[in-house]
């Protein structure tokens, strides 16, 4: 790795090692039946072709538990938490941002289909360009002085959250020699209980490079991949304004029974 | 959407990575901050989050949730603009460059008789998804409960140390020492 360090270019893989390692980690996966099953329905935490992953991930089973006391309730986020003009990605910052303006939306739901209601959604992502504002992003493509890529929101009382975003860019990483990610939108999630909190990542229909990264095929099955994938949506889309997409997000079941009034505090 | 009726349960969104550029997005001003330090009670919860090398990881995010001082489990907002006053349970704290975290808190109370814990989460960027654990208030000759028992010799990496800051509750992804993380029903991992 010191050889990465100073002379990057040459020491890093080429895609088609990638390529091998994730179709060999598919093929062992269909063979045991996997696909017919939808055995897996979350990442793999030990994904190697994600190289940053080998040092990061568990070796040991998760340990399960009955979840009680604290874990049986999530966060409250409410109206003095976020600023309704959080949810407009494309006016923070004086002036409109390069690139197609898009519209995201859907419902976050449980287990069971309830409706999260009043809860926090927090996104970010790269510019039109693919650039991040961040100072660790390297990557030679303009920063857009009206974009800073942040929104936040709560959901309405049905679970929906919407958003107004430019369409990011795809960008390339180190993981391999001419890695380049999908283009994505992170999305950090709040339920009614601790045990949902989660942080995933929203991607385009049809994207070329869905086959060659290792992020997004360390989901091992297919159908569940393809949940992170919003659709694209005319009745969203609106007339000389902004294309629209739809995303709908499931959380894992709730196992506390909700109480009328548990998400009454901040209305 | 498909609406689920009776036992049907709709499958959940895959989790990600959190990735290496949420620090513009996630962190807030006093998002570690549960209350302001210098309040009566307020302790340091801190710790270093390691990989499988037990290098500290700078590009970590550590999340916790927890009832206040006497067990009751809050419900009021505010924990993203804080008014220094109402104590909302919930903190966020990025690593820094040796991957170490910290909340400024309140030490929580037992809820409805448990041993008193942090809830905590944790995300990374090479951490495919999030992973969940418990920091266990020292627990000072009280018994064991279910879990810590279940945990056996690894029921210390649940445990937060007192040490001469406050409390240290130190996250190993991986390796000698790894903490132990827990699923919960309903959780289907890969």
């Amino acid at each position: 790795m010191a050889d990465a360090m100073t002379d990057p270019g040459p020491a890093l893989e080429p895609q088609r090692v990638i390529d091998d390692e994730i179709a060999t980690i598919a093929k062992e996966y269909e063979q045991a039946g996997g696909l017919a099953g939808e055995l897996e329905t979350q990442p793999r935490v030990d994904y190697p072709p994600y190289r940053s992953s080998i040092l990061r991930h568990p070796t040991k089973d998760l340990h399960h538990a009955d979840p009680e006391g604290i874990e049986l309730w999530a966060p409250c986020f409410g109206e003095r938490d976020i600023d309704p003009l959080e949810a407009d990605l494309t006016i923070q910052d004086g002036g409109e941002p390069i690139g197609e303006r898009m519209v995201v939306t859907g419902r976050v739901v449980d287990g069971e289909g309830r409706p999260i209601r009043r809860q926090l959604v927090e996104v970010w992502q790269a510019n039109a360009g693919g650039r991040y504002v961040h100072k660790r992003d390297q990557h030679p493509a303009p920063l857009d002085p009206h974009f800073t890529g942040v929104g936040r929101c709560l959901t309405d009382d049905d679970g929906w959250y919407r958003f107004t975003t430019i369409k990011p860019g795809p960008y390339p990483w180190r993981n391999h020699h001419n890695a380049w990610r999908p283009a994505h939108i992170h999305f950090s999630l709040f339920g009614t209980d601790f045990t949902q909190r989660m942080v995933t990542q929203m991607y385009f229909p049809g994207d070329p490079l869905f086959a060659l990264d290792p992020i997004y095929q360390a989901i091992v099955d297919p159908r569940a991949r393809q949940r992170l994938v919003a659709t694209y949506d005319h009745d969203l889309t609106q007339h000389e304004w902004a294309t629209g997409y739809r995303w709908d997000i499931v959380l894992t079941g709730s196992h506390r029974t909700p109480l009328e009034g548990d998400t009454e505090a901040d209305r | 959407m498909s609406t689920a009726t009776g036992s049907t349960r709709l499958t959940a969104t895959p989790g990600q990575t959190v990735g290496p550029f949420f620090h513009y997005a996630l962190p807030y001003d006093g998002d570690r901050e549960l209350v302001a330090p210098g309040t009566p009670g307020a302790v340091l919860l801190h710790g270093t989050v390691r990989d499988g090398d037990g290098n500290g990881i700078q590009d970590a995010l550590v999340e916790i949730w927890q009832a206040d001082p006497s067990g009751r489990v809050l419900q009021r907002p505010g924990s993203r603009r804080r008014d220094g006053h109402v104590f909302t349970g919930f903190g966020r704290s990025s690593t820094d460059r040796t991957g170490r975290y910290v909340f400024t808190t309140l030490r929580p109370g037992p809820v409805d008789g448990g041993l008193p814990f942090f809830a905590v989460t944790v995300f990374a960027r090479g951490l495919l998804n999030r992973l969940f654990t418990r920091a266990y208030l020292p627990l000072e000759g009280a018994a064991p409960d279910a879990l810590l028992t279940a945990a056996g010799e690894r029921a210390g990496t649940l445990e937060c140390v007192r040490d001469e800051d406050g409390l240290r509750f130190d996250i190993t992804l991986q390796g000698a020492g790894e903490t132990v993380f827990l699923s919960y029903p309903g959780h289907s991992e890969a």
